[in-house]
């Protein structure tokens, strides 16, 4: 495969200001991955202050409320700050101090890579600015306030979407001026070559962890392995070290009000290939290449492109994909919540909701793991909002 | 050999330098483009630059995102952009380069973007984010059919990538004189001439430079030190008034400026 290519996918698609920037930081990464006291460095803080390895959680009560396959949940949502975004931001900013930049930047939609990379930020001493949409920064306003708390600015984006397409945006031309003395945190295994492998492999503790801990506990590898889709990290972080195993895999994107609504964020139920934000990958677009609007009632799915090893991913018919609305998110949110006591970010969610669809028809021998990407906190609010309950 | 490349010798041997305004097309309409296309060569352009918009302008400030809103609203596509340059064949010959974001192109199809755009009359295409490394397959349709591929070299252009990108583009070589997005802070202070001799070092191929060159003092410290300056967001900006009191004054200031 063609260097920063999965398949056709990827590559580094990106004005010639960042061309230097992208090779330099290809060239630490592939640096630090083999250097001893990096790794050292990173595994020690995973286990101090992230407190990993997070727990694999057998649903029981979930479980018999299914009747069907038995269901684990990978609890990325105790991971410190909330969320699996911690795992990359922690990585990519001890990186970022390495190769000595003074300041990083991040975008962020449901606000919890934003935090995560304010986090890294305060960690290892590095100035944050964070680039977050006006619609993202009204529904997720908790987490506004956690990355000032942490030190970081809060940049709101008030152009095109105001969600976390532009940004992404923002955040590129924030990075193409101060490329000198910064280093761009970008949060999932999306962007220009080498981000989604980067990413990609900063998340893959999830899936390391989860192979070793179902292997503890029911002495086999699982059957099925299931994740929300929205750029993609969360997925990769769990799928990748399974990926020569024969075990099915499924990504949920965000089906927002429906499909035929037009009102979704299914890229690959309703787009096609594009090159976008740095990537050749699938795309919500019209037939003019214009970007499309999307929506999901969860903003970190809320995008309307996807990480370029998904659609390649899905072409070798590796991993299957599909959506869950906004209503089955929402139902989720609140059965996983009830049943388990665990209240899920609305992105986890909609994993949760195919969980809901696909155990039942599976016989109770087989085995399925969740992952649990995000606590669900920060979405309390809104959601008492859409309940017409003011808190 | 193309217009551009033939336009760029006999300014050679001129000395003269070369005046590129840019006008985002379809802001706020396609017919409105067609009359500022006239009035740049009215005013002494060499060269015009025809902006396609985009959702996501990543290359770009402020001005040319709002121009690019503008013109989508009005109903511009890269389609539409392409017959309005035929259009304005039948009333000028003077140098059109496109300059648009890839995905429109990747969309419309590349080989069937090159073929349109020729029979169009467009002279060159500037991708902001197709950089040479991923352009093979663009550059040889370009070259087939003799439309300039035009690619950009910054400030932070490692001597590495100065060489790969002047090998690569043809028509000139596009010198974005910022370390930024385009409408920034021009900064004169030497920096602009030290990196265009470098790239002099390894290429006889024209250098035009832009990206925060919005005043005639700047397009004239500019011009000095290269064969051509792209002016865009000033442009863009005065473009939205009358058309023939202060912005025709404004682009025969920069043709005088630019010599």
């Amino acid at each position: 495969m063609k260097k920063g290519y999965f398949g056709q996918y990827g590559g580094r698609f990106v004005p010639e200001t960042l061309m230097p920037a992208l090779i330099e930081l290809e060239e630490a990464y592939l640096k630090y991955r083999r250097d001893k006291d990096f790794q050292k460095e990173l595994a020690h803080l995973q286990k101090t202050y992230i407190g990993r390895p997070t727990a694999l959680y057998f649903a029981k009560r979930f479980t018999e409320y299914l009747g069907g396959a038995k269901i684990y949940l990978k609890r990325e949502d105790l991971a410190h700050t909330g969320a699996h975004k911690i795992n990359n931001a922690l990585g990519q900013a001890l990186l970022a101090k390495r190769i000595g930049k003074k300041r990083i930047i991040a975008e962020t939609g449901a606000g919890q890579h934003g935090v995560a990379a304010a986090t890294g930020a305060a960690l290892v001493g590095l100035e944050c600015d964070i680039y977050m949409g006006t619609i993202d920064m009204k529904r997720q306003a908790l987490n506004v306030f956690r990355m000032r708390l942490l030190g970081a600015r809060v940049l709101e984006v008030a152009v095109g979407s105001q969600t976390l397409k532009d940004a992404i945006n923002a955040a590129l031309r924030d990075w193409t001026t101060n490329v000198r003395t910064t280093h761009y945190v970008l949060g999932t295994v999306f962007g220009p070559h080498p981000f989604p492998s980067m990413v990609r492999d900063f998340q893959s503790i999830i899936g390391k962890e989860a192979k070793k801990q179902i292997l503890r506990a029911e002495g086999r590898l699982p059957d099925y392995l299931v994740a929300c889709v929205g750029g993609g990290s969360n997925a990769m972080g769990l799928f990748h070290e399974f990926l020569g195993d024969d075990i099915k895999m499924i990504g949920v994107e965000a089906g927002g009000k429906g499909i035929e609504t037009g009102e979704h964020a299914a890229r690959f139920a309703g787009g096609s290939v594009g090159v976008f934000q740095g990537c050749k990958t699938y795309l919500l677009q019209d037939e003019d290449g214009n970007v499309l609007g999307t929506h999901s009632v969860s903003a970190g799915l809320d995008y309307a492109s996807i990480g370029p090893e998904h659609p390649y991913l899905r072409d070798i018919k590796r991993v299957q994909y599909t959506y869950a609305t906004d209503d089955e998110a929402l139902a989720a949110f609140e059965l996983l919540s009830r049943k388990e006591g665990i209240i899920p970010a609305l992105e986890s969610a909609h994993a949760v909701a195919e969980a809901v669809k696909l155990a039942p028809k599976l016989s109770g021998d087989k085995i399925i793991i969740v992952n649990l990407s995000g606590r669900g906190d920060k979405d309390v609010q809104y959601v008492a909002g859409l309940k017409g309950i003011e808190l | 050999m193309n217009r551009i490349e033939k336009l760029f010798r006999k300014l050679r041997t001129q000395h003269k330098k070369a005046f590129i305004p840019y006008i985002m097309a379809g802001d706020p309409s396609l017919e409105r483009t067609k009359e500022i296309v006239l009035m740049f060569e009215e005013c002494g352009a060499d060269i015009v630059e025809l902006g396609v918009p985009f959702t996501d302008p990543l290359a770009d400030g402020p001005t040319i995102q709002r121009a690019a809103e503008r013109a989508l609203k009005s109903g511009a596509t890269l389609k539409k952009v392409i017959s309005c340059v035929k259009d304005l064949r039948q009333k000028t010959k003077i140098p059109l380069v496109l300059m648009t974001y890839y995905n429109p192109v990747f969309k419309y199809g590349e080989e069937k973007f090159i073929a349109d755009a020729k029979e169009a009359g467009v002279d060159g295409v500037i991708i902001p984010d197709l950089p040479p490394d991923e352009a093979a397959g663009f550059m040889r349709l370009a070259k087939n059919a003799a439309v300039a591929s035009i690619f950009l070299l910054a400030p932070t252009s490692t001597e590495g990538r100065i060489k790969r990108v002047a090998s690569a583009s043809t028509g000139f070589i596009y010198y974005v004189s910022v370390t930024g997005i385009t409408g920034a802070q021009l900064l004169l202070d030497g920096s602009i001439e030290k990196t265009i001799n470098n790239i002099r070092r390894v290429t006889d191929k024209p250098v035009a430079v832009g990206f925060g060159v919005s005043t005639p003092d700047e397009a004239e410290a500019v011009a000095g030190v290269s064969d051509g300056v792209i002016i865009g967001s000033a442009i863009v900006k005065k473009a939205q008034g009358n058309l023939n009191g202060e912005f025709r004054d404004f682009l025969l200031k920069l043709r005088g400026a630019i010599k």
